[in-house]
């Protein structure tokens, strides 16, 4: 799946050519590589690189849309045998990779520009790598606890505020004959999610990033009290059955139906809800809730990049294009409701009127005291999430495994990181 | 002018003229020569090579020797793959007698036979990717025909795909239906040849139903037989796409082979693990290489009788 779009504009050259006189002119070819390549964001990545376009008449920008799965191991390639001038990429430690083979360009001058260093400080620390800024982040998304308020109002529940509250609420909702949360862990990221919040409520955020980190162990007690409240919840019969059968667009449908309250997701998950006909009465969101209330809350966020290729031909071009993407006006365009509808990476930015993206908003700048992760499998080295993220779904179908996958994890650390 | 000397030219004959007789085969074979070492030697040289590094495909390659071979001697993932490639190798093979019974059954002339051969056919048609959904939907917990139908009897519910014990089942399960349908197709084609004159021989002395088919017809479909073999080990060992449709090697890893595990290693998401990718291909060529020897072996054990 790849496409071009190649914009020529020598024609109109003469005729807009004043609508960029005022900005330091830029010339030569840009080559744009995204991986945005459902109809939304890539809709959305076209208009906003043809706006660029407009500002740049000189500049010929040759965009290559690439199917978002593919991208991932197509970058390897492109990075080293023919890179263009902007990717898209993630932040946090999947760029540890192509940072450390020397293939992304460091732009920490960007991060010192006044109009970044302001209003991009949130993101910082997730792009930093080494003390150095290896790309700009362009949209983010919060991660919690979506579920259907009206099953909530129907037995009489609030929205849980600690662990005992949410396990109440449960024990209500299977008693209704129904299950308290939709999963769907074939393709095992899922789990991770899960994994991420019971890890950071039950051990905070800084525990989370040294078992990441490989500073902890795997069968380290601290991390056993988090399976301990796993499992609590598997024991109740809390998740779906058969959850390693779905992916997790198939597990929507538990929620539409109502046979499942609730769904730990990204908020992407808002949008095909909404689509198999669920309103805004019947949806909403909440924050996972506190379980140790000596650690402070901390969430899941993950970002998604621009990046220079350290190969790339234009790169003062390329700069001129992360400077636009995180601008405010940018920021607050491309994340509203009709684009992307996610959160803008930019201080100054807007947020769209969307209850999900104020609410989570509202949750990430002043609710998450404790740290912003990124994902399991962004911020845990590849290798060691793939297995850990097999093993926490392991957990999940036969919990008595348990010893036996923390001391295989254990293992693998070992070689993971003593690379 | 310069007069042109005789003598001279017919002297010298050229080069290849001298030669032709010996140059010839080389020359048509050259293509093919060119081409099998350019893509089928070399990089299995490559493989062998890159097996005894750790590389992730970006850095530098970092020599390690037999590292990575000790390391799958210990690696649970790659010992449940192993078993797994043997359990397709052993199970896959009743696509044979499942093939050779619906051939012997559909080997009669009725009106409309070439329908039903057809419909018998069309599963093998089907892309593996069609194969694999389908079966995941007939194999569904909750609404699936599988357990719709145990239903009737009292069973069930099971989840087969989401059982680390019958997960590798089901998938070969669902393998053999286009499997079944080619070794049919091959045994219908050689029950075309069988000599009638050998039947009328048989029937004269006696011989019927299972005694029949034993002595008489199943010795002249050998080489249905043979072809029906290599092609079913080959469908064996190429089992990748059915797995990666229908489970993608899980539950937790439960139902990967050996191709399987490689492509999760080397080139998935998060592998990158080059070399240990490839010394996982040089186990899976090795277990090729028997098959590889046995069909050279008899082909050319064949070639010799003549």
């Amino acid at each position: 799946m790849r496409s071009t779009t190649k914009t020529m504009l020598t024609a109109l050259a003469g005729s807009t050519m004043f609508a960029g006189a005022a900005l330091a002119e830029l010339s030569g070819d840009l080559r744009i590589f995204l991986d945005t390549s459902n109809p939304a964001p890539r809709a959305t990545m076209e208009k906003m690189i043809g706006d660029f376009q407009a500002l740049h008449p000189d500049l010929s920008i040759e965009t290559t849309v690439i199917d978002r799965e593919a991208y991932k191991t197509q970058i390897r390639n492109f990075l080293t045998a023919d890179a263009p001038d902007v990717a898209t990429w993630y932040a946090a430690n999947r760029m540890t990779p192509y940072v450390s083979a020397g293939l992304f360009e460091d732009v920490s001058d960007l991060w010192q520009e006044p109009e970044i260093a302001e209003n991009l400080a949130s993101t910082k620390g997730a792009m930093t790598i080494d003390g150095k800024q290896w790309g700009v982040p362009y949209t983010y998304y919060q991660w919690g606890i979506y579920y259907r308020k009206d099953i909530y109002e129907e037995l009489g529940l609030n929205e849980p505020a600690n662990f005992e509250e949410m396990k109440s609420n449960c024990q209500a909702i299977l008693d209704s004959g129904r299950k308290c949360y939709t999963i769907g862990s074939k393709f095992l990221w899922t789990a991770g999610g899960w994994f991420d919040y019971l890890n950071m409520r039950t051990n905070g955020f800084d525990f989370h990033m040294e078992l990441a980190a490989g500073e902890v162990k795997w069968t380290d007690d601290r991390v056993r009290q988090t399976f301990a409240n796993w499992r609590t919840l598997i024991d109740m019969g809390a998740f779906v059955d058969n959850h390693q059968n779905y992916s997790w667009q198939e597990a929507l449908p538990f929620m539409v139906n109502g046979e499942a309250a609730a769904y730990l997701m990204g908020n992407f998950a808002v949008a095909p809800l909404r689509e198999a006909g669920l309103t805004d009465d019947q949806l909403d969101f909440y924050q996972f809730p506190a379980i140790n209330p000596d650690v402070a809350l901390a969430e899941d966020a993950p970002t998604d990049t621009f990046h220079i290729p350290a190969n790339a031909q234009n790169k003062e071009a390329a700069r001129a294009f992360l400077r636009y993407v995180v601008s405010a006006d940018v920021q607050t365009e491309i994340n509203n409701g009709a684009n992307l509808g996610q959160l803008p990476v930019n201080a100054s930015a807007s947020v769209d009127d969307d209850k999900f993206l104020n609410e989570g908003f509202a949750m990430l700048s002043s609710n998450s005291p404790g740290g912003v992760a990124q994902f399991f499998d962004r911020d845990y080295p590849a290798e060691m999430a793939a297995e850990a993220m097999q093993g926490l779904q392991e957990f999940m179908v036969i919990p008595d495994n348990l010893d036996d996958i923390l001391n295989r994890l254990d293992k693998v650390a070992e070689r993971v990181y003593a690379k | 002018m310069a007069s042109v000397d005789p003598t001279v030219t017919t002297g010298k004959r050229s080069w290849y003229k001298r030669n032709e007789i010996a140059v010839t085969p080389w020359l048509f074979l050259a293509p093919a020569i060119l081409f099998f070492a350019f893509y089928v030697l070399w990089p299995i040289y490559q493989s062998i090579a890159i097996s005894f590094y750790a590389w992730d495909g970006l850095g530098e390659a970092r020599y390690v020797g037999m590292g990575n071979y000790v390391e799958l001697m210990d690696d649970r993932a790659f010992e449940v793959s192993l078993w797994n490639n043997l359990k397709w190798l052993l199970f896959y093979l009743l696509a044979i007698p499942a093939g050779l019974f619906i051939a012997l059954f559909l080997n009669q002339t009725v009106t409309g036979i070439r329908i039903y051969k057809s419909l018998f056919f069309f599963p093998f048609v089907l892309s593996q990717v069609v194969v694999g959904l389908v079966f995941s939907w007939f194999y569904l917990p909750n609404e699936g025909l599988l357990n719709g139908l145990l239903g009737l009897f009292g069973l069930g519910p099971v989840n087969v795909l989401g059982d680390p014990t019958w997960a590798t089942y089901g998938i070969i399960a669902a393998g053999l239906w286009p499997q079944t349908a080619y070794c049919m197709i091959l045994y219908l084609t050689g029950l075309n040849a069988v000599d009638p004159e050998q039947i009328e021989a048989g029937r004269l002395d006696n011989a019927k139903g299972w005694k029949m088919l034993w002595y008489i017809i199943i010795p002249q479909l050998k080489p249905a037989t043979f072809i029906a073999f290599v092609v079913t080990i080959i469908g064996a060992l190429r089992s990748f796409d059915l797995i990666s449709i229908m489970t993608n090697g899980g539950p937790f890893g439960m139902t990967r082979v050996l191709s399987f595990y490689m492509f999760e290693k080397a080139l998935s998401e998060y592998g990158f693990r080059m070399g240990y990718g490839a010394a996982i291909a040089v186990v899976l060529f090795l277990i090729m290489l028997v098959f590889i020897a046995y069909f050279l072996w008899s082909m050319w054990r064949e070639e010799q009788g003549r």
